[in-house]
């Protein structure tokens, strides 16, 4: 245990995702040695981040302003939802430009061993999107893993009944991966070739 | 360095560091592990779909003196693939896995009873023979059995009395007689105490053929039995889900389009 202030900054690094104890402590020391103006800047981005930007109210991807910038371009096409787990994944997916539609980032997958539930995720916003009848296409494109595939069973049966055309991202993903860490090739391909998806 | 094999069932990854995971197994000879995978989510990795959740697999592993390294992985029987198409059957097995790790408190303890049961609970499911949630029941009224909680439920849990059951007490472990009772204490039907008895026996021909009520009363029961027995309970339990079912449904209660969720009372 080290004298109050720094005991703090370890155990605030010590709750980001994937900072173990020992990394925080790393993190925390070369923080101390650091210049100046480099922590400056450093707390400069990290309040902007929670001060500017928000997520857009229609689709949930991280935003600047109320909708981001892909609800807000009038080119793409509004006749087809592409619907991920979280943000990083649309930018996976826009740096393919094989996808002109738009998002939906649902805030994670249904996980029950996690305590993780439909209710839990943005699928009501979902549900809202699909009510007015201008979506035809519903790409299914959550993590090629089993939390992954699980949530897109769940949304497929739940979107039944509304006679949408509803596909799920091709094979040749790496299976029980993550979909940040597909390649642009590999994750175009899944998209050129994505299946109908029936249950 | 110590190389060892082991089968087991994969039942929870958590993600580790930038593209690794944690890995927990139920295996056959050392009980509950935890090991670590260097990569899985990446694409190029070679374990692949080996090291996801359900999934039947022979593996390598080095040990160390935190976590162990898995270092091959080879699917015996990938349950998962089978289980993720029909959301009811999924939620049902993710239960399963979860109350297979919470009754293998001892980490490196062998359990092979409570393996061989999550093996042959996983494979009736995959089976699609009957309804998931007298599977997963089934399942859960064993698992506590091996634990050393079986519910008395031919028989009066405080004075032993064989006829009249009235009631069921949680806390005095089960069935209890009409002069045993006492005032707040559930009063099932009798075919639900028969539907109890019927799946901790293995009776699947009663069990298929038996009413809705008597199954929802009997989950009811299992999972309170359940919650009481482990403290913090089963989270899964919560989104165990009774859906359209296709097969195993003689007593049609896939007439309900609408999910329910489970009641854990
Ligand atoms: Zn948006
Ligand atoms: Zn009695």
């Amino acid at each position: 245990m080290y004298e109050g202030v720094v005991q703090n900054l370890i155990d605030e690094l010590g709750r980001l995702p994937g900072v173990g104890p020992k990394s925080a402590q790393r993190i925390a020391f070369h923080l101390l040695a650091a210049d100046p103006a480099d922590v400056e800047r450093l707390t400069k981005a990290l309040k902007e981040v929670k001060d500017k930007v928000r997520f857009c109210r229609t689709c949930g991807n991280v935003a600047e302003e109320e909708e981001c910038r892909i609800c807000r371009d009038a080119r793409r096409d509004p006749s087809v939802i592409c619907v991920v787990e979280e943000s990083k994944d649309v930018v996976a997916i826009e740096k393919t430009r094989e996808f002109r539609g738009r998002y939906h980032v649902l805030g994670g997958a249904i996980s029950p061993i996690e305590g993780v539930g439909p209710e839990d995720l943005r699928i009501r916003e979902l549900m809202q999107r699909l009510a007015d009848g201008t979506i035809t296409e519903l790409i299914l494109a959550t993590d090629p893993n089993l939390e992954g595939e699980a949530t897109a069973t769940y949304l497929a049966r739940l979107v039944k009944p509304m006679g949408l055309t509803v596909t799920r991202l091709a094979s040749g993903l790496p299976v029980g991966g993550d979909l940040e860490y597909a390649d642009e090739v590999t994750l175009g391909r899944a998209f050129e070739g994505r299946r109908l998806l029936d249950v | 360095m110590t190389l060892y094999r082991d089968e087991g069932i994969v039942l929870r990854t958590q993600k580790l560091g930038e593209a690794d995971r944690i890995v927990t197994v139920l295996t056959r000879r050392t009980g509950r592990i935890r090991a670590a995978a260097k990569g899985v989510r990446k694409t190029k990795s070679r374990f692949g779909a080996r090291l996801e959740p359900f999934t039947h697999v022979d593996l390598q592993l080095y040990e160390r003196r935190s976590l162990d390294l898995i270092t091959q992985a080879e699917t015996l029987r990938p349950y998962g693939e089978r289980l993720v198409t029909d959301y009811p059957r999924y939620t049902a097995g993710t239960a399963m896995l979860e109350t297979a790790e919470r009754l293998t408190a001892e980490e490196g303890e062998p359990a092979l009873r409570q393996f061989l049961l999550l093996l042959g609970g996983l494979r009736t499911l995959a089976e699609r023979d009957h309804d998931p949630r007298l599977v997963l029941d089934a399942f859960l009224l064993r698992s506590l059995s091996v634990a050393g909680w079986a519910p008395a439920l031919d028989e009066c849990c405080r004075c032993g009395t064989r006829g009249g059951l009235r009631g069921f007490a949680i806390a005095a472990g089960g069935a209890v007689c009409a002069n045993c009772r006492q005032p707040g204490a559930a009063t099932p039907a009798p075919p639900t105490f028969a539907l109890m008895l019927a799946l901790l026996r293995g009776d699947w021909e009663y069990a298929d053929g038996s009413e809705a009520r008597y199954r929802a009363e009997c989950s009811g029961l299992v999972a309170a039995y359940l919650q009481w027995h482990l403290e913090h309970g089963i989270r899964s339990l919560r989104h165990v889900e009774r859906g359209p079912d296709d097969a195993g449904d003689p007593a049609g209660t896939a007439a309900d389009d609408e999910p329910i969720t489970r009641e854990t009372v």
